[in-house]
């Protein structure tokens, strides 16, 4: 069963269309990095799917409607919305209490476990952690929970790399199994490339590139070609130029690796890259 | 754990505001020191309940306990007003709604919880720490007059303590059912304005009784708002020179609950609350 499931998925905000008839596919035990430049729609998109928001289009999240059926589909799904959206009069152990005695499955060891590995303080109140201690205090309570469907609306934005690191290091570590599905949204790519099985980029309201990072690996090839040989490279139809240190780098798609090879060194682009490339052509 | 969604969100209320009750025991504390003050004349007005001047008498000995429960009603009216104004805003503005979100709680729940806050929680609490402010004036009064040799007998007779137990539950639940569309309707405005509920809140009223002054130049919408803040009193007590020295007397709880506006006022309050809960499904952080 897909956990995830959109046909024609819109959303207006007055004139500006937010999300323009999105369909997207989301099966059990993927993790799909949701990527887009500010303003895309990757906010609104996973909205829709927590039921913050109201849609037009169909959608079903865990089977449920998630506007209509959202008090179920909270019992089930969990997430992060924005870095820092814990309560500042909070205390520690006041946001274990009430999430304890709120969610059923909401593992309480688990979480204090978690916090085992930091240095908050359980008496300290939110506004006096730092933002990658919140941050980690979240991240702790989010992942105590046993949910199904976990979504993360940039949930490093902000954290310095150290803590950003920590945050999917533990993510990948202790929370992921094969059953439980993730969905980040960021333009901070690097950082998740690994941890990702799906990608999708978003820009303006549409889907711009969706595939399996399997399938990207395959695909996207970039090539630093001999100087001699730029034309004949040029020839095959790159999607992307740019130059690095006078030598020219060429981005492909779909294009054959021994091919590419006789033109230069070839090496398998990051997200980031084939991100900018992609864009780029829509903007 | 069996969760408990109702009973964690009234406590993370509390938390959250401690002027809830760190205000009804800090007025009450302030209450029982003013009452320490007038003690020493207390000997002299219980010798003169038996003299010439009994209804002063009466008035100087049973005055500090109606004081402190009047006290105690109007702090439960201003800090119910702030915090209902800021209970569905605050958390939009602070982006925190996003995690009260994430967690298998109903708006329906939230709001309720909130509603809670100045309908049943600060009545309660009024109540607990007005009848223990009345307990320790009455402990107190009783040691001074022990101290000075003067007869307890009568003093307790005016003061009627469990009478007045009764007669101040009694109105901390009229008060609440009275102004419960005021709280229904701050709750409104604080879960659709953006910023300024006060005066969302307020300004419409001065509008209406501005406009009707001009227009017809009579004040009926004022004495309806005047109405609206005091109107219990009238309806749930009655204030009858043979009434003293008979508390449960003074009460008129059938009056009340026959009164028209009573019941319109609780349905406008349920209206408000429905309006509140749709709100908060559909705003977003501010």
């Amino acid at each position: 069963m897909a956990v995830i499931e959109a046909r024609g998925l819109r959303k207006t905000f007055g004139r500006t269309v937010a999300l323009d008839g999105v369909d997207l596919r989301v099966e059990e035990g993927r993790i799909l990095g949701l990527i887009g430049p500010n303003g895309a729609g990757k906010t609104t998109a996973l909205n829709a799917i927590l039921g913050l928001t109201p849609y037009r289009g169909e959608l079903k999240v865990l089977g449920l409607d998630p506007w209509t059926e959202r008090d179920r589909l909270m019992l089930d799904a969990s997430f992060i919305a924005d870095v820092a959206v814990l309560p500042r009069w909070m205390r520690v152990s006041q946001a274990l209490d009430y999430v304890a005695g709120v969610h059923p499955r909401f593992d309480r060891a688990r979480a204090e476990g978690f916090l085992e590995k930091t240095t908050i303080q359980r008496a300290s109140k939110v506004r006096e952690l730092s933002k990658g201690m919140v941050a980690q205090l979240h991240l702790a309570l989010v992942m105590a929970i046993d949910a199904k469907l976990l979504v993360l609306d940039e949930p490093t934005l902000g954290l310095d790399i150290l803590f950003r690191k920590q945050f999917f290091d533990s993510l990948l570590n202790d929370y992921l199994d094969r059953s439980r599905t993730v969905v980040v949204a960021t333009h901070q790519v690097e950082e998740i490339q690994d941890v990702l099985t799906d990608l999708m980029f978003i820009d303006q309201g549409r889907i711009v590139l969706a595939c399996s990072m399997d399938e990207f690996e395959s695909r996207y090839l970039e090539v630093m070609v001999n100087p001699d040989q730029v034309a004949a490279a040029r020839a095959l139809g790159p999607i992307h130029e740019r130059s690095v240190f006078g030598r020219t780098v060429l981005l492909f798609d779909g294009a054959d690796h021994d091919r590419l090879a006789a033109l230069g060194e070839v090496r398998r682009p990051g997200v980031a890259e084939v991100f900018l490339a992609v864009m780029g052509g829509f903007r | 754990m069996k969760p408990r969604p109702m009973y964690w969100s009234v406590r993370r209320e509390l938390w959250e505001n401690r002027s809830v009750w760190i205000a009804p025991l800090a007025v009450a504390g302030l209450a029982v020191l003013a009452f320490l003050v007038t003690t020493p004349t207390l000997p002299g007005s219980v010798r003169d309940l038996s003299g010439s001047d009994m209804v002063n008498a009466h008035l100087a000995i049973h005055g500090p306990y109606g004081a402190a429960a009047m006290l105690g009603f109007a702090t439960a009216f201003v800090v119910g007003v702030f915090y209902c104004l800021d209970a569905l805003q605050g958390e939009r503005r602070d982006r925190s709604i996003l995690f009260w979100k994430s967690l298998p709680v109903s708006d329906r729940t939230t709001v309720l919880s909130k509603a809670s806050i100045p309908l049943v929680v600060l009545p309660l609490l009024v109540f607990v720490v007005t009848a223990a402010t009345h307990l320790v004036m009455v402990l107190v009064g009783t040691a001074v007059l022990l101290a000075t040799g003067t007869s307890v007998g009568p003093m307790w007779a005016q003061v009627e303590p469990f009478q007045s137990v009764l007669a101040v539950l009694y109105a901390v639940i009229a008060i609440a059912l009275w102004h419960a569309p005021i709280y229904g309707w701050l709750l409104l405005v604080s879960g659709w304005a953006r910023r300024t509920a006060l005066l969302w809140a307020v300004l419409p009223f001065v509008a209406i009784a501005g406009v009707e002054r001009i227009l017809f130049g009579t004040t009926r919408f004022p004495s309806f708002l005047k109405d609206l803040l005091l109107g219990w009193v009238t309806r749930a007590f009655v204030f009858q020179d043979d009434a003293m020295g008979n508390m449960l007397g003074m009460l008129t709880p059938w009056r009340l609950l026959s009164t028209p506006s009573l019941w319109i006022g609780l349905a406008f309050t349920a209206a408000c609350l429905v309006v509140a809960i749709r709100l908060r499904r559909q705003r977003e952080p501010i």
